[in-house]
């Protein structure tokens, strides 16, 4: 029931919000927010990790003769992912306070949405249920980059519409063929679905066909060109949200929808899966360094550390499986407020070419803290949330390969290249004219980035409550992965 | 008090004079930051002395203090825990004490700057992150404390950040430092899956049992680590330009501290060394080629702070050719003397350049043994310990890593004796250069010599006594002394003995040849002493200012071998055109092509349908009808051609 | 159930090709004829000789299940007749003819 609350608080509240007008929307979409994350919180307080089973769960008959319930629950990743989802929604909210977008009642309606299609995605028991979650969630967000997106959004959120619808069909295909498997009349639950039983040949097809989806959504080397476009393009905080929180869709379809239905699959094709997420680490991460506009840059970034996520998730060990999952909490801290920090300096200076900034520290000392924190945590220095992540992420690559960890660990010494080269261009050196009259950043400003700052301290010094939260559901995925 | 609090509040007091000043750095008057700043760090250093008397009144038991568990997976733990015994002892010694020193010189070297409250909370938050380097009980501990200073080197060498170029040395100090670190990480990740531990105490209890290969991969990964951070070749060329940041810190992370993080590391992993002997041998090869490169290079620097580095560099060099004979303790003992007397000499130098407003080229120096009574003499004494060319406490130390080094190998000990006359060479040549001769400054500079305020003499003064008697810890027994540095260490190496008793087997020299090595090392100082003299004394030559010709080989030398410059075309210059090459060709031309190849590929085919599209109502009737006509005959084909 | 001999009294083939005869006049006329008024009349016919068939067929298996269907088809018939009249009002409106092959505005 608790669930199913997540998913109805923000849907309900974004049906009613286009009927009221003016600034006051703005307050209300930051409420509910609040409010959906007190639940959620709530929820955490009610939790038990150690019960594999989905918790909170609800089950209603959709379409009871074809075996289809609109279904959900929590297992630890959902629950961890759905408080990624309601930490950021009213920071990415309270971003938008002191800037005023048009028709901002519709604007902050679709973040909510995007809120309940993100919850239901994260939640849903069912395969029809999780379809229709996946793609509701692309459309709001479709919208927010078309409307409010900068001068080339049209052909760039089309080429996004189109690359992600792609890859849907092929899932809705798998989907379907999976459930016409199930025995008897048929049913899509998710516990029905992990007991079909595919000859090895078909499992290869099946997992392209939910890979393919999965891989766009994340993305993975060579289906990303959408995303450096796409994030620069859209409003900052449908970037956040696409960056923050949408990104992990993939590797939570990986988690959930890919590896318990075909572990033969799985087995066949993780190693060359780990290559492509190699390449794009290496490749995403090059490509960064010559980066002069600021979002395209974390944009790279955010690239190169989905790679090793999946790179991770694929290597089929727990740490790399942990490491995955704690690194998407971290990634989606670090990243939305990496954005952020882009969205408050291209406020102040309306660019962001990089080229241009330059010697920001000596008007911004707040805002240079919180900057380094994040880039710092972005590029996985001990003691913060990003090191947790990608210490576990590599030493299950390790294990997997170690070749392939040695060379995904690269990755640690290109972050430290690009991130660096960013903040020096744009914090230190001598000031412009540009950025001499830059002010340090507002109040509000500041309550977004310091609940960011302080997550990624205290996921970096005390990782330990979180892993717990997540271990048995990881252990139990990976007992169906790889049949031990 | 209780052990473990005290234990515990050791790394704690920095990191709560870090947050003070982090925080209120904007808020807090200067005095109130250095006192800050200097009493957490002297409080360090006090719980150190306490913790140390409690270690020796124990009968010197290990002590393990566990502050949490901070990662656990599956079965595999990770501990945020400390260990105290002789090794984390001596360091811890040395951080603090040399550490509240330099805060001290810092309060009234900093004094004018800005930024004072910044600089404090950066120099706390150094020694945090070495204090968890060498208190952690675990590799991964020491990996954060690690990774810590090199964030805090990073930070200060582009402590002044407006100026581009001190902001690059600091860049390329984090990104070298990491390309060690990432060989440190895949050494941990290689501990993690052969020993599922990364405790030492588990570790090293059961190193034996692993296969050498393995250990040898092992201990290389781990050295590659050290190469980064204690600047060894080929990742030594951040160093020099490391000296962009504030003297005080050139002094404490850049000669005294951080850097010998390298060898702390491999005397604390000596078992895992020991059992892997070629690994052993390249750090004896490695440290030896980068004591001599750097000490010529230092030969012919001009810029007071970069002869330092240089020296640091080799100095470095040279502790880990006495690792690489397992001279461990000779090592340990180097890295004490050198923080004591490297620590005196930077901070000598900052005298200097503090008197001479922030001139740093030796050339426009000279005669300032007047000015600078204090700076001078200390200064003296800093070098004379250096060159070993009296038995100050330099004289020991390196005394005794040759002497290790002569029984592994006569050749090496040429070559590292060789290298020792370059050291006599350079720094007198700089000594000189700085303090006799002729004042050739300018007349701005003149009227403003002073000697330092008592807060930067100070330091000075106790640096100074600790260069001269320093070598006293490990006073050798062929002059009656008790080596009390190698007894005390002596537990230290018991793991190692026994998995491989063998390798501590080793010839003992007579007294006679002992004080044949001893006479010959001296020797050679001093002729480069007396070289140095008449040439930059008695003849008054000074180097030649930049841009006259000079002969091709000192170019090159004086040009650091373009090391540089070789680094940026293999490495720099390549990925920024692959960089290039993926964004604006790859990434255009071979995947988006494809992507938007299929969509072009859709739009020819809906042109060529498209053309049905006549408009024509009656055309789409007559289409329709064919249809259902078709659709007919296909259904009850059979049923009429039967 | 046995059907009433006056209903067999024309066999049910005669009602068949009687109302395929009338569709087929139905087809050629949309074809061929471009007024819209013929057009929709054509079209009826082709509504009205299923209508036919479905009549026949209930009659002849006596199940009035078909004859249900011609009254539904009526309904729609007649709606349709009135929107697609409607539209060709509005057509001879605008256009001043009723002429289909010049409503071409479709064409690619």
């Amino acid at each position: 029931m608790l669930t199913l609350s997540l998913i109805l608080i923000p849907a309900i509240a974004s049906l009613l919000l286009p009927f009221i007008k003016g600034e006051i929307t703005k307050t209300i979409a930051f409420v509910v927010a609040l409010a959906e994350l007190a639940v959620a919180l709530f929820a955490i307080s009610q939790f038990s990790p150690d019960i594999v089973t989905p918790q909170f769960a609800y089950d209603y008959p959709w379409i009871a003769s074809m075996g289809v319930h609109f279904s959900g629950g929590m297992d630890g990743i959902s629950m961890l992912l759905v408080l990624l989802t309601t930490i950021l929604t009213p920071l990415i909210v309270l971003s938008t306070f002191g800037y005023s977008y048009n028709h901002s009642s519709a604007f902050y309606a679709l973040i909510l949405l995007m809120e309940a299609a993100l919850i239901g995605v994260f939640t849903s028991q069912d395969a029809f249920v999780f379809y229709l979650f996946w793609e509701a969630a692309l459309i709001p967000v479709y919208f927010l980059a078309a409307i409010w997106g900068g001068e080339k959004r049209i052909a760039i959120t089309f080429k996004f519409f189109i690359y992600t619808i792609f890859g849907s069909l092929f899932m809705l295909v798998a989907l379907v063929y999976l459930y016409m498997q199930t025995p008897g009349s048929h049913s899509s639950a998710i516990a029905d679905i992990y007991k079909v039983a595919l000859d090895s040949h078909t499992q290869s097809w099946v997992f392209w066909a939910l890979f393919i989806a999965f891989a766009i959504k994340m993305p993975i080397f060579p289906f990303h060109t959408w995303q450096p476009d796409t994030y620069t393009e859209s409003p900052t905080p449908a970037t956040m949200l696409l960056s923050g929180i949408m990104l992990k869709m993939g590797i939570y379809g990986v988690i959930r929808w890919l590896l318990p239905i075909v572990p033969a699959g799985v087995a066949q094709w993780s190693t060359t899966v780990i290559i492509l997420s190699i390449i794009g680490i290496i490749y995403g991460s090059i490509i960064a360094i010559q980066q002069k506009d600021l979002k395209k840059l974390l944009a790279y970034s955010s690239f190169a550390h989905v790679g090793l996520m999946a790179a991770g998730v694929f290597s089929l060990t727990l740490k790399g499986m942990q490491g995955a999952v704690i690194q998407m909490l971290a990634h989606g801290i670090n990243v939305v407020g990496l954005f952020f920090v882009a969205e408050i300096i291209q406020r102040r200076l309306r660019t962001r070419d990089i080229d241009r900034m330059g010697g920001i520290t000596q008007n911004t000392p707040v805002l240079t803290v919180f900057f380094m924190i994040l880039m710092l945590g972005s590029v996985a220095l001990p003691l913060t949330n990003g090191f947790v992540g990608e210490f576990l992420l590599l030493s299950g690559v390790y294990e997997f390969n170690h070749w392939y960890g040695a060379i995904a660990g690269l990755t640690i010494i290109f972050g430290a290249v690009y991130m660096l080269k960013m903040f020096q261009g744009v914090m230190f050196g001598e000031q412009n004219h540009w950025t001499e009259k830059v002010t340090d950043i507002t109040l509000t400003e500041s309550a977004v980035l310091l609940p960011l700052v302080v997550l990624v301290f205290w996921m970096g010094v005390a990782p330990g409550s979180f892993l717990k939260l997540t271990e048995p559901a990881v252990i139990q995925i990976l007992q169906l992965a790889t049949g031990k | 008090m209780n052990i473990s609090t005290s234990v515990l509040l050791i790394p704690l007091l920095p990191l709560l004079g870090f947050i003070i000043n982090g925080l209120g750095f904007r808020k807090i008057s200067k005095g109130l930051a250095s006192i800050v700043g200097t009493a957490t760090v002297l409080g360090s250093f006090l719980l150190s002395i306490y913790t140390f008397n409690y270690f020796l009144s124990n009968n010197s038991q290990p002590i393990t203090v566990t502050a949490f568990n901070w990662l656990a997976v599956g079965d595999f733990h990770i501990s945020f825990s400390f260990l105290i015994d002789q090794l984390s002892l001596l360091m811890l010694l040395v951080v603090t004490g040399v550490g509240t020193l330099i805060h001290l010189y810092s309060s009234g070297y900093m004094h004018h700057d800005e930024g004072f409250g910044k600089f404090f909370a950066f120099l706390n938050l150094f020694i945090f992150s070495m204090l968890l380097l060498v208190m952690g009980s675990n590799y991964v501990i020491m990996f954060f404390g690690w990774e810590g200073v090199g964030l805090c080197s990073y930070l200060l060498i582009g402590f002044w950040n407006k100026n581009k170029s001190y902001g690059n040395a600091a860049r390329k100090a984090f990104v070298m430092n990491r390309i060690g670190d990432l060989g440190f990480l895949l050494g941990i990740f290689l501990i993690i899956a052969h020993f599922g531990s990364v405790e030492y105490s588990e570790i090293f209890g059961r190193a034996a049992s692993v296969d050498t290969a393995t250990l040898t991969m092992i201990t290389a990964f781990l050295f590659v680590g050290a190469m980064g951070k204690s600047a060894q070749i080929p990742l030594y060329t951040w160093l020099p330009d490391a000296m962009a940041g504030p003297t005080p810190v050139s002094a404490l992370i850049h000669a005294a501290t951080m850097v010998t993080a390298g060898i702390y590391m491999v005397i604390r992993s000596n078992v895992l060394y020991t059992l892997a002997p070629a690994t052993l041998e390249w750090v004896g090869i490695i440290g030896l080629a980068t004591a001599l490169l750097a000490a010529s290079i230092g030969i012919f620097q001009n810029d007071i702070k970069k002869v330092l580095a240089y020296s640091t560099v080799s100095q470095l060099g040279y502790m880990f050719m006495g690792l690489g004979v397992m001279a461990y303790s000779a090592s340990m003992f180097h890295v004490i003397t050198h923080a004591f007397f490297k620590a005196l000499l930077f901070l000598g130098a900052g005298s200097v350049i503090h008197a001479m407003s922030d001139e740093q080229d030796i050339r426009h120096m000279g005669g300032l043994s007047k000015s600078l009574r204090i700076t001078w003499i200390t200064f003296l004494l800093g070098t004379i310990a250096i060159t070993a060319v009296l038995p100050l406490s330099g004289f020991f130390s390196k005394d005794e890593i040759l002497m290790n080094v002569y029984m592994h190998s006569p050749l090496m000990w040429g070559l590292g004796v060789l290298g020792a006359a370059m050291t006599s060479f350079y720094m007198f040549r700089m000594f000189f250069l700085t303090f006799h001769g002729t004042f050739r400054g300018t007349d701005y500079q003149r009227e403003h010599l002073h000697e330092s305020p008592i807060s930067m003499t100070l330091p000075l003064m106790i640096l100074a006594v600790l260069s001269v008697i320093g070598g006293f810890i490990n006073f050798p027994e062929i002059f009656g002394g008790q080596a009390w540095l190698a007894n005390f260490m002596e537990p230290l190496f018991a793991n190692a003995k026994q998995a491989s008793p063998e390798a501590f087997h080793h010839a003992h020299l007579s007294h006679s040849e002992e004080f044949m090595l001893m006479g010959v090392s001296v020797g050679v100082a001093i002729l480069s002493l007396i070289i140095a003299y008449v040439m930059y004394v008695s003849r008054n030559t000074v180097p030649a200012e930049e841009g006259t010709p000079i002969p091709a080989v000192q170019k090159v030398v004086y040009n650091k071998y373009y090391v540089d410059e070789i680094y940026d075309m293999l490495f720099i210059k390549p990925i920024s055109a692959l960089s290039y090459f993926f964004y604006q060709v790859f990434e255009f031309f071979v995947i988006d092509l494809l992507v938007n190849g299929i969509g072009k590929l859709v739009k020819q085919l809906s042109n060529l349908t498209r053309r049905f599209q006549t408009g024509t109502t009656g055309f789409y009737v007559f289409a329709m009808v064919i249809g259902i006509v078709v659709i007919l005959l296909v259904n009850f084909w059979g049923f009429l051609f039967r | 159930m046995e059907v009433p001999d006056v209903i067999k009294t024309i066999p049910l083939n005669w009602y068949i090709f009687f109302a395929t005869f009338l569709f087929c006049i139905g087809v050629v006329g949309v074809l061929i004829r471009r007024n819209a008024l013929i057009v929709l009349m054509c079209v009826e016919l082709m509504l009205n000789a299923v209508n036919l068939l479905f009549t026949s067929f209930s009659a002849y298996r006596s199940d009035p299940q078909g004859q249900i269907f011609v009254f539904f088809i009526m309904v729609v018939a007649a709606a349709e007749v009135s929107v697609g009249l409607a539209i060709i009002v509005m057509l001879y409106r605008n256009l001043k003819s009723v002429d289909v092959g010049i409503l071409n505005k479709l064409k690619w």
